[in-house]
């Protein structure tokens, strides 16, 4: 084919995709950290041993779980508004990713909390505590441990996903590939280089969060 | 109205049936246990010695009966329980230490959360007592290395932070290798020796005979037998006790 390829324009743009690179880290670490809090919340929920907030979270669970993450960011973007819920592009991008997240976290956690000992609970029970304190002192830190691999591999499918939420205007890296295309039409050099970005953004997750995982878990196993 | 009979006893099970299911696991248990004594309980497998003892400090819930402890009447549903858990410190079979805590810490956590102890303070009494258990040396290091003896002897002193008035034993030495039995078992006898109250399951036949008030003999979630250790063994009146003995004490 006689296709020449140029990535000058693709290079002479580089302020807009670290705009874009700034613009997915941001609110993809912000949706993790809030969606794995809230995803705790909801895994608390689904062991509860009342029924009601257990049924919620079962239900809000399986609602994000079997609905696509582009439907839900329509809904939070386009539909809201309608109950007089106004967002930006990027309010609505931060908040469907959170809300998608704590799904996937709560179910990974729970696996965590399960594969927890009972004679865990006991000791801290017999020792006079009470259910959240053993929650937040004797079994958490080893639940996310014994799921830490799968968490991060939940982060990092989030990260990719928040590629979507260019279709909401929110200013991520798609976002400015598209905008670039548009004023360009390299789409071959620039979509095949906002792929390398992706690859490398995803190593950087999958490095920095081995990091903080093996600060927070230091401690040896049995 | 009863205070003062039921206060001299540091536990009072009267009437206690417990069932899993349609499966009766204890059957109108009858115990008392004065301040200060020393109880080991021992049976078959199955016979409902844990759940008796998880009984004492609402691990387990009853249907029936009541339990007393100090003076305190454990509420059916366990309202009262943390009142209760105050007095009575537990020791587990597989120790059951914290794996993300450090020896220090796994003794402080429940003085900072429950009691609300300073952390100064917490860590001077969670030394005094890892001194105690001689393993104060080890403070610093996560339950992971650290041997089955020594876990054990650690998880002692961490019921021994709280205070307890009473202290209960569910096996202690059964996961560990021969050979650090005895230190677990020396530092029972110590505690014992401090006249603290104490129930122990154990088939540690040497140890009853040691520190032992009375020794008590489950079977099928009844208490078959109780008696003063030289009674007990060298002439027990029931045959299920006399063909328990014969099995464990010709291993
Ligand atoms: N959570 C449970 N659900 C159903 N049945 C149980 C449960 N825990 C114990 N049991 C049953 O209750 C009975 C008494 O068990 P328990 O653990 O008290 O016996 P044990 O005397 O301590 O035995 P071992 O020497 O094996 O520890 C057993 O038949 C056991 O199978
Ligand atoms: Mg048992």
């Amino acid at each position: 084919m006689t296709y020449k390829y140029d990535f000058e324009p693709v290079f002479a743009a580089w302020p807009m995709l670290v705009d874009g690179i700034v613009g997915t880290l941001k609110m993809s670490s912000l949706s993790m950290v809030m969606g794995l809090s809230l995803g705790i919340v909801f895994m608390l929920m689904r062991m509860s041993k009342h029924r009601a907030p257990r049924a919620l979270a079962i239900g809000y669970i399986e609602m994000i779980r079997n609905t696509p993450i582009l439907v839900q960011v329509f809904f939070v973007f386009f539909g809201m508004p309608a109950i007089g819920i106004r967002l930006s592009g990027e309010q609505a991008a931060i908040l469907a990713m959170t809300l998608n997240c704590a799904a996937y976290a709560a179910e990974i956690v729970r696996g965590g909390v399960q594969s927890i000992r009972p004679g865990q609970i006991e000791a801290g029970r017999a020792l006079g505590m009470h259910g959240l304190d053993i929650y937040r002192f004797i079994v958490f830190r080893p639940a996310i441990r014994a799921v830490y691999p799968a968490l991060c591999s939940q982060f990092i499918l989030m990260m990719l996903n928040s590629s979507l939420m260019s279709s909401v205007s929110a200013e991520e890296l798609t976002y400015f590939a598209q905008t670039l295309d548009s004023q360009t039409f390299r789409s071959f050099e620039i979509y095949l280089t906002l792929g390398v970005i992706y690859l490398a953004l995803s190593q950087f997750f999958s490095i920095a969060l081995g990091m903080i995982g093996r600060v927070y878990f230091s401690y040896p196993a049995k | 109205m009863n205070g003062t009979s039921m206060s001299e006893k540091a536990i009072a099970m009267s009437g206690v049936n417990k069932w899993y299911g349609h499966l009766q696991v204890l059957k109108g248990i009858d115990l008392e246990v004065g301040r200060g004594e020393h109880i080991v309980l021992c049976g078959p497998s199955g016979s409902g010695k844990s759940t008796l003892i998880r009984c004492i400090n609402h691990l387990e819930e009853i249907q029936q009966g009541t339990v007393t402890v100090n003076g305190t009447t454990l509420a059916q549903k366990g309202g009262n329980a943390d009142h209760i858990r105050r007095d009575v410190g537990m020791v587990f079979q597989q120790f059951n230490l914290f794996p993300h805590l450090t020896v220090l810490q796994n003794c402080m956590l429940a003085q900072r959360r429950v009691r609300r102890t300073p952390a100064v303070e917490a860590k001077e009494k969670a030394m005094r007592h890892l001194e105690r258990v001689h393993i104060a040396e080890q403070a610093e290091k996560y339950p992971a290395q650290l041997s089955g003896g020594q876990q054990q002897r650690v998880a002692i002193a961490r019921a021994l932070c709280m205070d307890p008035k009473i202290m209960l034993f569910d096996e202690p030495t059964s996961a560990l290798d021969p050979e650090m039995v005895k230190e677990v078992l020396d530092t029972m006898v110590s505690l014992a020796d401090d006249g603290i109250t104490m129930i122990c399951v154990t088939h540690e036949m040497g140890f009853a005979r040691a520190v032992a008030h009375r020794v008590i003999f489950m079977d099928r979630g009844e208490i078959i037998e109780s008696a003063k250790p030289d009674v007990f063994f060298s002439n027990p009146s029931h045959e299920r006790t006399k063909a328990f003995l014969s099995q464990i004490l010709n291993h």
